[in-house]
């Protein structure tokens, strides 16, 4: 599957396109086909999203997962500051991303 | 340390209002990404892997306690908390908003800071010897050189759109604590026999993909004539540097294809040429940079004992103070690298504190160093003793600057969208578990990248560890012999790659091997260049 995902104009987070929006979480990422470019010029006009792109994920029963480490430390955040992540409390974060 | 004078201030000031403007620009949607990245990057502001970072600029690593404290504070009110010190003596903050980034300029501003230059094709923060002014094996103060290279080198019309980006260094000692053959130009402040100051050129060295050791094209260049040489050599460079490769777009890439000889031939002539057109800085400049850079009031008649019966406290002086010219001082180099921790980073309290230390100890100096840690460079040895305990209390009270902890890591694949693999991971892994050893092992400088970018400075590691991405999973090469020093070499790769676990190991492996192989005094360096590559190899592959 493929997943269109950018930062926020104004502060910088990693958005995922949901199909109708843009989440902060990966999990409610919509698979984009081959709308990926469409939709990434139309919301970047929109100043909705900054460099947005398309990448290739997995379909897991929690949700996409990004194929690629990059991708998924985009998704949760820093691997060495968990304190950071989107989810602290998630035990299992670590796994998903590596 | 320089003050910045009225014309330094309301240029900063003007390009604060100036990037406001561009930012309200941007978010109103009157310029485009395509329009605005290239201003934002002209003010050091990038968009990472998270978030936008923002590269702050610290002129050859010197701060005083105020601009510390404004640091601490930018990382406490706009940031997550923390800054991360850089191998260019620079902080970056990883979590900035797009719509803070004109506060923040402008809080810089007010302590006379910027981020102006941290970022693009230009001259970048001119960097230089953590010990400036208090070493005592230096000819001269390095840093209103480097001062005046940064004025002359801000904003310069001719030079803001290089091939590719560019990055000085300026020491004034035969020990190199700079990494300065590691830079587009490198330059020793020397003397002549007749007392005289002068400055020997080296020009084409740099990491990267591919690393060089920047060769001597010019043994001595009059310090009234040196600004005009830079301009000679950056010329030259700016005339014939590749343009149609960002990969061979370095000054480095063209001394190499040109040759050293031929390079120098035509900065010669370039050099001839400006001559005439009288471009150097006045003297006076000079003199009046040179004026805001004299001692301290040092005291006099300081004893250079200290008590030394706390063993902790002991084996921190010794690992991490250093001799200061004048009796009864002392530099301290404060670690940022507690044994299983993220090198450079540094907390919004723990930067303050270095503030504190500095206001209270220290005649209000610090220094950030290439080896991402902080220099106090005039502290009473009578202070250190309580110094350390306050380091201490605050997690930064580990003595061990240059030992196999003191890790340089790029910020890797947990923040650089450059990067091929984790960094800091395995910086924390290797320092976790070598800790314990330190003293047995001695000297060790490690340095990890996580692309061949090389941020991290793996060449230059005596261990040397480089991330790659192999088929989407993070492998890690192992390279030995490398040195950032007046001994200056390249690192070997010493075969296959490793894993995450498995790099580590693999260093214990090497530093094993050493330990049964050295002689007396032998650092891990010395021990490799006299016993070669395959007493490792055949350790680590069998």
């Amino acid at each position: 599957m493929k997943l269109l995902t950018g930062n926020d104009l104004k502060s910088g987070a990693v958005i995922w396109w949901d199909g109708t929006g843009w989440s902060l979480h990966v999990e409610q990422a919509a698979d984009v086909g081959g709308e990926g470019d469409v939709i990434a010029a139309r919301e970047g006009a929109a100043r909705r999203v900054v460099a947005a792109y398309v990448v290739e994920a997995e379909g897991t029963p929690q949700g996409p997962r990004p194929l690629h480490i990059k991708e998924r430390i985009r998704a949760i955040g820093p691997t060495v500051r968990p304190d950071l992540a989107l989810r602290p409390a998630d035990p299992a974060l670590g796994e998903w991303v590596i | 340390m320089y003050v910045y004078d009225q014309f330094d201030q309301a240029m900063v000031d003007a390009r604060v209002a100036e990037f406001r403007d561009q930012v309200r620009r941007r978010l109103e949607g009157h310029l485009s990404e395509d329009q605005f990245k290239p201003l934002r990057l002209m003010n050091g502001l990038y968009l990472q892997l998270h978030a936008y970072m923002l590269r702050v600029a610290i002129p050859y690593g010197t701060l005083n306690s105020a601009q510390m404290r404004m640091l601490g504070q930018i990382a406490a009110k706009y940031d997550r908390g923390y800054g991360h010190f850089t191998t260019r003596q620079n902080i970056q903050y990883n979590w900035i908003r797009l719509e803070d980034a004109g506060d923040i300029l402008a809080d810089l501003a007010s302590v006379g800071m910027h981020a102006i230059q941290t970022s693009g094709n230009c001259i970048r923060n001119t960097t230089s010897d953590q010990w400036a002014g208090a070493a005592a094996d230096e000819v001269a103060d390095p840093r209103p050189y480097a001062e005046l290279i940064r004025q002359w080198s801000t904003f310069h019309p001719e030079f803001c759109a290089l091939p590719r980006k560019f990055k000085m260094a300026v020491i004034a000692a035969e020990a190199d604590r700079a990494a300065m053959r590691l830079h587009d130009i490198g330059i020793r402040l020397v003397k002549n026999a007749a007392g005289e100051l002068g400055a020997q050129f080296y020009v084409g060295g740099g990491m990267g993909r591919t690393p060089m050791i920047a060769p001597p094209i010019r043994d001595w260049v009059p310090i009234d004539q040196f600004i005009t040489y830079c301009e000679a050599c950056l010329r030259v460079y700016n005339r014939h540097g590749r343009r149609d490769n960002k990969y061979k777009a370095r000054i480095k890439i063209l001394v190499h294809e040109l040759g050293a000889a031929e390079y120098t031939r035509q900065v010669e002539e370039e050099f001839a040429h400006l001559l005439s057109q009288g471009i150097e800085p006045p003297a006076a400049e000079l003199a009046r940079i040179a004026a805001q850079f004299t001692d301290p009031p040092f005291e006099t008649g300081l004893p250079d004992s200290m008590d030394l019966a706390d063993p902790a406290f002991a084996r921190w002086v010794r690992v991490n103070v250093s001799g200061h010219k004048a009796p009864g001082y002392a530099v301290v180099t404060v670690s940022l690298k507690p044994a299983g921790g993220i090198p450079g980073d540094a907390s919004a309290a723990q930067i303050e504190l270095l503030a504190d230390l500095a206001r209270d100890h220290g005649f209000d100096e610090l220094r950030v160093t290439h080896t991402q840690n902080v220099v106090l460079p005039h502290v009473r040895k009578a202070d250190l003793y309580a110094i350390w305990q306050r380091l201490e209390a605050t997690g930064m009270g580990s003595a061990n600057i240059d030992r196999i902890g003191d890790i340089i890591a790029c910020p890797g694949l947990d923040y650089c969208s450059l990067a091929n693999a984790r960094s800091i991971p395995v910086a924390q892994a290797i320092s976790a578990r070598m800790a314990a050893r330190e003293d047995e092992i001695g000297e060790l400088k490690l340095k990890i990248s996580g692309c061949i970018n090389a941020c991290g400075h793996h060449h230059a590691g005596h261990i040397g560890i480089l991330g790659v991405d192999r088929k989407g999973v993070e492998n890690y090469q192992l390279l030995l012999g490398g040195s950032e020093g007046a001994d200056c070499s390249l690192g070997t790769i010493t075969g296959p790659g490793f894993d995450e676990e498995g790099i580590v190991g693999a260093v214990e492996t090497a530093t094993e091997v050493y330990l049964a192989r050295r002689e007396a005094g032998e650092r891990f360096l010395d021990t490799y260049r006299r016993i070669g590559m395959a007493p490792f190899k055949e350790a680590l592959y069998g």
